[in-house]
């Protein structure tokens, strides 16, 4: 603990360096102690999963299907099942998120109660578990909108009335709309007011500023969220664990109504569902690791390109 | 128009009347359609997560009198296709309706119906159970059986779905979804509060560029990663430690909910303590308060509503997580306060049992229930932090 | 009568509760420079952007009375007010170009209003440019970002986008408030040369440049409009005390 204290001391201690109270020393050592726990506990996890992960992470692993009951081989359909996912869940998302910050920015007025609304709402969506979002594209995307196509057009055949990637990846797209919108209205409040006026003093319309100075100065901001939100998107298991994620296929999908293998999916059912746990940990490590390699690596990104934005504001 | 130059065309009525510009309209509608849309999602979770919990709510022939009075009401408001239509269809496997299914699930034990009702069910009084059961007698005892006995279930300890008599008792779930949630935010709350008081109050501002990113970043750890190094990793290490019998308890699930719990208390306790005003601190140390007087006395009990805040919503991100609940629980609804114990928590009951589940059973349909309880409480959670937290605050810091 | 642009009756601003502007009647006369001046906070700024209804944009805002240009009142109910920018120019205190080409900067007006010929815009952009007297300056650079731009040139430049939407009046918000001496005195050349075309109405805080450009001046104080008069005669005789004691540096 006193070693502990001191190194970080050394780190991040800058100043209070009189310290004749020792009352006080303790108290910042506490605090500084809990910062010391979480960092190293992170990258505990992270190296832990790096070494154990190593050793079967490779191109091969990456580009191969799983083979003899899936205790071998790699995991190439269930990247690209990741990969279609957020594919098609962010073609879903942007442009819903990005009006929809649009309205919040630009046309709601400060003590409408209309917006006020639309922002309780996207919070709300941002803490809804989500499972939840599971259950609803289950009871809604599934029994109520698949199975009506199937009746209206398919004659009763079943198609769209059952899991599948379409209905995984638009569950999906509700529980990221949150994290777009937020990254991109703060984008758009970057965008400083002196633009709009002088776009609006030639004579533009609202719509016209929007269109011709707002958004294209907000492109960054937008390709944040959608970073963001894929990031999420590829590391949730629990919204497409009964809306279209599969346990195992011998073929990619070939349609969006067809299921798919998801990463963190994969995950779960090897490390709690396969036929020898044992045998198989070292995929299960190594699948890991492509999941937090994949999930931070587009994290870190997006946390450029926002310090960036930030930056600019200043 | 304006294509020679320079023009200048003279101010008149006619040019300056007002116009009706298609697009200006039709973008503002558009998008303030699309924003509402986002309302609608909720209300939309709301009731179609409940819908297909509706079942359990169908006492007896209270059940049939529903699916009439909706059988004939849907078709003008939706268009012809409607959902009790459309279910026995695209499961055309098993043409069975909810209501035909319960009595062949449950057994016999004609109860309290009547009691229950009115409370639960007050709107469908005119249906009262006298005059159906005239009717058809059997039937109406029989279905009334299946959801009475369902809900009687719900308030005992056993948790047993799949059974010839099954028992759905949420009170061991619940418990077990208590005792993780503790654990998980006992561990938490301290490390996160604690820590963004060091990054907010103490860290120089170099150090603060570099402790919060890093920190925020364990809030890009999917849960499933979190929830496999608990399974794979926390749970070997911690047995060996504690020496305890089940590998996989709450908690191993309570530690590990907390990782996931740690950015998003840390980031709204920090926005939190950054928010409260210079004026405060700046008083405070004029004062002649030390640096760390002013952080614990002056700067935390300023934040408190923030910070309780955050610790609403990490509460609301641990009681509803599934996939780490679902890997280092061990998913067993015991009934103890040991906390070594395996525990099976609401979300992870949802989340292993959903998928083994015949569409419209009760099974189902109490599963649905847990999920509408679920988001009622996240909601309920959510709205506590956003109101009542924000009026503390500006009551706080503008004394109105 | 022909020669008055602008007629202001009884004009009044509030911001909520707070009565920014009180009472305020002045005539502007056409194809002349009109400075306001004032110490910072009079609501000079405030009631320049009455004219083109920039004010609109601020939710608390409330006008009363009249602002008649050319006897059109522009506040009334079927008034368009995005017509009325295309009619009213407006140059900020903040050079404030669009992160875009020099080209698109001034082409964006007459591109807005539906021009799309390309010869036409090219025209548009070299008779704008010329006209505020920075096309040597960039007629070579058209495609770089008008943000290379030095402060002065990026302000010439704001002021070529708006002769690009041919506007009859251009309001000037304390345009060479940032610039060096030798870019301030561009600029009010160029405002002299402009008056022949256009009504120019002009904020400043700096005294010697309203002396220097302008033909009448007003004064405001606390929200209102103390007087106004010939540029001459407010500089060297002011009927108001107030005036004089501010124009002879005793306040603001």
């Amino acid at each position: 603990m006193d070693k502990v204290n001191i190194e970080l001391e050394n780190q991040f201690f800058s100043s209070e360096k009189k310290g004749s109270d020792i009352k006080g020393k303790f108290f910042v050592g506490v605090t500084q102690l809990a910062v010391f726990i979480i960092i190293a506990v992170l990258f505990i996890i992270l190296g832990i999963i790096v070494y154990q992960g190593r050793a079967k992470f490779s191109w091969e692993f990456i580009s191969s299907f799983p083979t003899n009951g899936m205790t071998e081989g790699g995991i190439l359909p269930a990247l690209i099942g990741t990969f279609i996912l957020v594919i098609v869940m962010s073609i879903a998302a942007v442009p819903f998120g990005t009006i929809t910050a649009i309205y919040l920015t630009e046309y709601a007025s400060e003590n409408s109660k209309f917006a006020a609304a639309v922002r309780f709402s996207v919070r709300t969506l941002a803490v809804v578990p989500s499972i939840i979002f599971g259950l609803f594209g289950l009871g809604f995307f599934i029994q109520f909108l698949g199975a009506g196509v199937d009746t209206a057009f398919n004659g009763g055949e079943l198609r769209w009335g059952q899991p599948n990637i379409l209905w995984a990846s638009l569950t999906m797209s509700l529980l990221t709309l949150p994290v777009i919108i937020v990254s991109v209205e703060e984008a758009l409040k970057t965008i400083p007011r002196e633009l709009r006026e002088a776009s609006l003093a030639l004579g533009a319309t609202k719509w016209q500023t929007i269109k011709q100075v707002v958004l294209p100065g907000s492109v960054s901001g937008i390709m944040t969220g959608t970073i963001l939100a894929v990031s999420r998107g590829a590391g949730e298991v629990a919204p497409i664990l009964f809306t279209g994620a599969a346990y195992y296929l011998a073929t990619l999908p070939g349609s969006l109504s067809d299921q798919f293998m998801n990463l963190g999916y994969h995950i779960y059912i090897m490390s709690t569902q396969s036929s020898d746990v044992e045998k198989t940990m070292p995929i299960q490590f190594a699948t890991t690791l492509v999941l937090l390699l994949l999930t931070l690596s587009l994290n870190l990104v997006a946390v450029v390109i926002r310090s960036r934005i930030r930056r600019r504001a200043k | 128009m304006n294509s020679q130059f320079p023009v200048n065309p003279s101010f008149t009525k006619e040019s300056l009347k007002k116009q009706f510009r298609l697009s200006e309209f039709l973008a503002e509608k558009i998008i303030s359609s699309v924003a509402f849309l986002s309302i609608a999602i909720i209300f939309l979770i709301f009731i179609f997560v409940f819908k297909e919990s509706l079942p359990l709510f169908s006492f007896g022939s209270d059940a049939k009198a529903k699916t009439e009075i909706q059988g004939t009401a849907k078709p003008e408001s939706y268009g012809g296709t409607t959902t009790e239509e459309l279910k026995p269809e695209s499961y055309g496997s098993e043409p069975v309706s909810n209501a035909d299914l319960k009595p062949e699930t449950y057994g016999s034990d004609p109860v309290s119906t009547e009691d229950l009702k009115p409370e639960t069910y007050g709107d469908v009084k005119a249906e009262t159970p006298e005059t159906t059961a005239t009717e058809t007698p059997e039937a109406v005892s029989e279905n009334n059986e299946g959801a009475d006995k369902t809900w009687s279930t719900f308030f005992t300890t056993e948790w047993v779905p799949v059974s010839e008599n099954p028992r759905f008792g949420l009170i061991g779930l619940l418990i077990g979804t208590l005792k993780v949630t503790v654990i998980a935010m006992l561990i938490a709350g301290p490390l996160a509060i604690l820590a963004a008081l060091y990054t907010s109050c103490f860290a120089s501002k170099r150090a603060k560029e570099i402790i919060k990113p890093i920190i925020e970043m364990l809030a890009a750890f999917p849960s499933v990663v979190i929830g496999f190094f608990a399974l794979m990793v926390l749970a070997t290490f911690f047995q060996s430690i504690f020496g305890y019998e089940s590998r996989l308890n709450a908690f191993i699930g309570g530690v590990a909910m907390a990782l996931a719990a740690i950015p998003i208390i840390y980031t709204i306790s920090e926005d939190a303590l950054s928010a409260v005003p210079k004026t405060f601190t700046e008083a405070s140390l004029a004062l002649g308060a030390s640096k760390w007087q002013t952080a614990f006395f002056v700067t935390l009990p300023a934040a408190t509503p923030g910070i309780f805040a955050a610790l609403l919503l990490g509460v609301g991100r641990v009681f509803g997580e599934t996939m780490i609940a679902l890997m280092a629980t061990g998913n067993a609804a015991l009934l103890s306060s040991n906390p070594f114990e395996s525990v099976r928590t609401f979300a992870a009951t949802i989340g292993s049992e959903m998928a083994e589940t015949v569409f419209g059973e009760t099974h189902y349909s109490v599963l649905f229930f847990i999920g509408s309880l679920l988001f009622i409480f996240s909601f309920a959670l959510n709205a506590v932090a956003e109101f009542y937290v924000k009026g503390k605050l500006i009551k706080k810091f503008q004394g109105k | 009568m022909k020669d008055i642009k602008i007629h202001v009756n009884d004009l009044s601003l509030y911001y909520g509760e707070k009565k920014a502007l009180k009472e305020i009647s002045m005539q502007i006369p056409a194809n002349k420079v009109t400075a306001l001046i004032g110490p910072s906070g009079c609501g000079k700024s405030t009631f320049l952007r009455c004219i083109n209804r920039m004010n609109d944009l601020i939710p608390s805002v409330r006008i009363t009375g009249e602002m008649l240009v050319e006897g059109i009142d522009i506040y009334d109910k079927n008034v368009d007010v995005v017509n009325i920018r295309k009619k009213i120019g407006m140059v900020f205190q903040k050079s404030n170009p669009f992160p875009k080409s020099i080209y698109e900067n001034i082409a964006y007006g007459p591109k807005i209003n539906g021009l799309k010929d390309k010869t036409q815009l090219d025209e548009i952009v070299e008779v704008s440019l010329r006209q505020a007297a920075i096309w040597d300056e960039v007629k070579d650079r058209l495609g770089d970002s008008a943000l290379g731009l030095s402060g002065g040139q990026q302000q010439r430049l704001c002021i070529a986008r708006t002769l690009a939407v041919s506007p009859d009046i251009i309001l000037m918000d304390e345009p060479a408030s940032a610039l060096d001496p030798i870019s301030t005195s561009k600029i009010e050349e160029l405002v002299h040369q402009l008056k022949e075309q256009y009504t120019i109405i002009i904020v400043t805080h700096n005294m010697q440049q309203a002396a220097r450009t302008s033909d009448h001046t007003a004064f405001f104080y606390m929200g209102e409009l103390i007087e106004m008069g010939k540029t001459n005669t407010i500089f060297t005789k002011p009927l108001q005390k107030q005036t004089e004691d501010y124009i002879t540096g005793r306040f603001g």
